[in-house]
Formats: C-alpha cells, structure tokens, sequence
C-alpha cells in the first residue's frame, strides 16, 4: 500500500499546562473521507489547525506522502496542498463569482503596467468549476457571493480549492449552519471531491452527515481519540453515544427526564 | 450576458451616488437658475470638487480596505507650510519643495500604516494621533523657523502654470490634476488585480491573508497614498494663492468623508468604486457651492449636506441588499 497523503503520528498540543490533543494518530488516505467527530470543545477545531498550519504540535510528526513535514504559516500548508474551507466558506460577500475564485491569482492579460485583470476568463472558469461540481444554478460569474445560498458558497469554495490544485481538503462543519438540501448540496460535492482523488476531512457532530459520506470515523473525546473505525464497522447509535462522551444517549435521556420530573 | 441593463445599472456601487448627484444638479437648477451651469458656475463646485476629490480617492479606498484615514486634515496644511517655508521664507528651488511635500507624505502615511497592521488599534485613533502630531509639528516648526504662521511664497511661472493657476481665469489647473490621477486609480483599481485585492480585504482580511495577499504592505502603500495627496493638495494650493496658513485644512477631513460615502462606500469595508466617489465629490461640491446660486440663507447648506449623507447611507444600504439579493433570470 502507498504511503498516506497526510498523516499524523502521536501528536500532542498543550497550550502552557493546559494540553488539548493527546496522542493523536491518523492516517489520510487519497480519495477516502475522514469523518471527525466529537462534541463541542473535544479539541476538534484544534486539531484542524494543527493540519493547517495555524498550530505547531507540541510532540509528535506530521507526514505528507511518507516524509516529515513541518508548516510555520498557513500558507505553507496551502502551498503543499492543504485547503480549509470553514463554516461560511471563507469567502468574501460583496465580490463576485470570478473575482472571489481569483483573489490572489488573478489570470491578467496585457503586459508591464497595463496588465489588465482578465474578467471573462475568471468568470468562465470560475463557474466552469463549480458546475462541474454539479452546482448549474451558478451561471454568472458576475454575481456576489453574498447572494449565494450558504451550499452553494461552500459548494464554491470547495470547488476553489480543488481547482488550485488541494490534495487534502479539510472541511470544518460544512453542514452545520444549512438545511436539510442544502446539505445534501454539500453532501454531494464532498463525494465527487473523494471520487477525484482528495483525501477529504470532513469535521461535524451530525453523524447522519457524517454516515454519508464517510469511509473512516474518528470520534475525539478531550482531546484523545476514543474510537477510530471504518465504515460499517459501527452503528448509528454507537457513534452518537461514543459521541456524547461515552454515555449512552439511554442516560442522557433518563437524565433529561430526571431534571423534568424535579 | 453582459448587456446593460437598468437593472444591472441599479447594482453598481455608484448607482445610489450617480443618482443624487443628478437629484442635487436638478435641484439647484430649479432654485438657482441657469447661471449654476454656466462656466463660471460650474468653475465654482469644480474647483471645490477637484480639491476634495484628490485626496477622497485614496481616503475612499482606505474605507474599501476597511480602513480610515482622519490625518489628512494637518497634512494638507503641511503640505502648503513645506512649499512655502522652503521656497517661500527661504529660497530652496520649488522641485527640491516638491520632493520634501512628498517625501513627508510617505513618512506619516507610513507611520500611520505601520502603526494600524503591527498594532490592533483602530486605525480612526491611530490617525487622530497623527492627525495633531503633524498639527502641532507645524504649527510649532512655522513659529519657530519664521515667527508666523502665515508665509508668503512666489513661485516661478512654469510650477505656476503646472500646480497652481487658474485657467481663463476661474479654473483651477488642479482640476486637470483630478482628472488624471482618477483615470489612474479607474485603472488601477477596476482593471488590474491589485484592486481586487482591495476589495477583498476589506471583505475578509484573514481569509485575503491566507489567499496569498500581501495586507501588510498594501495597507500601508494606501496610508502612503492618502497622505501624498492630502500633501500634495496643500501644496497646490499655497502655489495658488501665493501664500500658506497653518490652520487650514480640518474641514476637509469631513468634506472627504462626506464625499466618500454619499459616493457608494460601504463603511464597513469591501465594497465601492472609484466612479462613485468622484460622484460623490462633485455632490458634495454643488450642494456646498450651490446654496450661493439661491435665494436660500448660506446657512442651510449645512442642512442639506447632512440630510443627504443619512439618505446616501440609506440608498447604499438599498441599492448592495440590491446587488447581493441579484439571480439571473431563469430563461
């Protein structure tokens, strides 16, 4: 088997005394979705960082591709290919389509001072992209993004970061503030990026979502990795209790109905 | 998919200012007569406008940015004191005046760009701070050197005729001053990548950050900006009227900001144009010039310049909920 795209090896984080990840060890497969569970404040959000460069482990190694791999800005890890596309898409609401596709790597055409920014051709890329992406409502590269549903933005910025050539896309509660088809909008799109080959890190506390696209399962409770499975191998209700901190949601309910009762 | 359309005219950042300006011209005729656009009229607001307008640009892609820049208010007079104490109260030539203008003018405008991005202090208090640092540093430079704070200059013909000078009369030259430099920035900011880089910082500094755009050294080259025009004015305008006052120049940090907005920038960043804020100026300039074309008391020009920035505020706010909320019609 070849060497995975992106993996971790026993990485811890403290922030001073306070530690957030232990020991943490996954791997990253191309064109395999990772789901990462895990409640709120279960160290998720710093464990993306840590991916994407915002963080430095405190122990431990990152590997790309088999090698060590350390990332001093963001930015270095976009470079080697590593794209986060947040809750809202990371996107700018009063640009258009083209423009916001663009920001940064502008196509321009003309030469010396007068190198003109190339409108139709971003435009048609642009939404060439996100069609492909099965999005057909977007066909004017014109349009602002803030006019977008909150899929369809995050529909483009996947779109955005698979055309720049991501390998590893790290998705952080995509679905967390949309409705039932617009998630399923998003869904989608997170399945045709895993058909083209992206190891996808797919970050949410709905394990429906999470079923549906994913083929490796990592539920993180404080900052350790409980559970690590494949699909399948788990049900629904295993991964909602494993979820909820290793209670079941049996005793979450008598809980819930103990406080109504007194 | 381009055709222009009313509807597409109406989502433009400039819509709202393009609007009032004609609502404001159209006002003044009926109450002011015919005599408001004539040369000598339009002379009058154009003068204001150009003035104004020089330094708006640059102030108003600051906003764009999500930015602003209150300093301008003392780096106009700066600008007239240099010119006039270098060539005026001494006998330095007037380029060697030019160089120092400017040259002062990169120096606060990058103090002031370096303070706001390696501070987190808002960059309304940091440029309050240089706002009366230039003001004191002035006003104490011109008493000190020559005992006044009004000096006369005499400038040869040629820098004359170049910066200062009316044409037949009544026009300012740096009016053309305007025109040339707006037909820049048009350029600069609709055309090529560095305006988008504008706009989306003022979108989104984190996210244009992470997309490889250096913030850093564009937010300071725009405080650079700023303070050269606001410099550059200044020092026109001591070329003009053959001398230079310490205290003039405060009005303008509201006539600019004024213009600006009624112009079609959003304050909170991210969204303008460059055709907007010259709308936005000449609207300010014919309501400000305007009132003396009426019948009216001067005194209610006031009035209506705010009573048309609340509604500019308002009509902006319209006319982006407009552009945003825009979908293709499905054929």
């Amino acid at each position: 088997m070849t060497s995975p795209v992106l993996e971790l090896r026993s990485v811890d984080k403290s922030f001073g005394p306070i530690d957030v990840l232990h020991d943490i060890s996954l791997k990253m497969n191309e064109g395999e979705v990772l789901c990462l569970l895990g409640d709120n404040g279960a160290g998720k959000s710093t464990l993306i960082k840590t991916l994407c460069g915002v963080h430095k482990p405190t122990r431990g190694s990152i590997l790309m591709d088999g090698a060590e791999v350390t990332f001093s800005t963001p930015r270095e890890a976009q470079d080697k290919g590593i794209a986060t596309v947040h809750q809202f898409g990371g996107t700018f609401p009063l640009m258009s389509i083209g423009r916001s596709f663009f920001v940064g790597v502008e196509p321009t055409k003309g030469w010396g001072p007068f190198k003109i920014y190339d409108r139709k051709k971003a435009n048609k890329i642009a939404v060439e992209a996100v069609q492909n992406f099965g999005i057909t409502r977007v066909d004017d590269g014109d349009r602002l993004i803030g006019g977008l549903s909150g899929g369809e933005r995050q529909s483009l910025a996947i779109a955005r970061a698979v055309h720049f050539g991501a390998r590893v896309l790290i998705l952080d509660e995509p679905t967390a503030a949309l409705g039932v088809k617009q998630a399923a909008h998003v869904l989608r799109i997170v399945n045709e990026a895993k058909r083209r080959g992206l190891a996808v890190i797919f970050i949410t506390h709905q394990v429906m979502h999470a079923m549906a696209v994913g083929d490796h399962f990592a539920v993180l409770i404080r900052g350790a990795i409980a559970a690590d499975f494949r699909k399948g191998e788990r049900s629904r209700e295993e991964i909602t209790d494993l979820m909820a901190g290793g209670e079941t949601m049996a005793d979450l309910e008598r809980q819930i109905e103990g406080y109504a009762d007194a | 998919m381009s055709r222009l359309s009313i509807g597409s005219l109406f989502r433009r950042p400039e819509a709202g200012a393009f609007l009032g300006m004609v609502a404001v011209i159209a006002f003044f005729l009926i109450f002011g007569g015919i005599n408001f656009l004539k040369p000598s009229g339009i002379a009058s607001w154009l003068n204001v406008a150009a003035n104004i307008g020089i330094i708006a640009i640059p102030v108003g892609l600051l906003m764009i940015a999500g930015e602003l820049d209150i300093s301008i208010g003392s780096m106009i007079p700066a600008g007239s004191m240099i010119v006039a104490i270098m060539s005026g109260h001494y006998d330095f030539p007037i380029w060697m005046s030019i160089i120092v203008v400017l040259g002062f003018g990169v120096v606060v405008g990058f103090i002031n760009g370096f303070l706001v991005v390696h501070t987190a202090v808002p960059s309304l208090i940091v440029t309050l701070g240089t706002l009366f640092a230039v003001a004191g540093l002035v006003l104490g430079l011109s008493v000190l050197i020559t005992g006044t704070t009004s000096v006369s200059i005499k400038a040869p013909d040629f820098y004359k005729a170049v910066f200062g000078q009316f044409i037949g009369g009544t026009y300012q030259v740096i009016i053309l001053w305007w025109f040339a430099v707006t037909a820049v920035y048009i350029f600069y900011i609709h055309y090529t990548k560095y305006g988008n880089w504008i706009f989306a910082m003022g979108g989104d500094r984190e996210s244009a950050r992470n997309a490889g755009i250096p913030t850093t050294k564009l937010t300071i080259i725009l405080f650079i900006l700023s303070a050269c025009s606001a410099a550059f004015v200044g020092m026109c305008q001591a070329l003009l009227f053959n001398s230079a006052q310490v205290s003039a120049g405060m009005s303008y940090i509201f006539n600019v900001i004024i213009s600006v907005v009624v112009g079609g920038v959003v304050l909170t960043g991210g969204f303008g144009s460059v055709v907007g804020i010259v709308f936005g100026t000449i609207t300010f300039a014919v309501v400000n010039q305007g009132i003396y074309f009426t019948s009216f008391d001067r005194n209610w020009s006031s009035l209506i310049i705010g009573v048309m920035l609340l509604a500019a505020v308002l009509m902006n706010n319209t006319f982006r909920s407009m552009a945003l909320s825009y979908a293709p019609k499905k054929k």
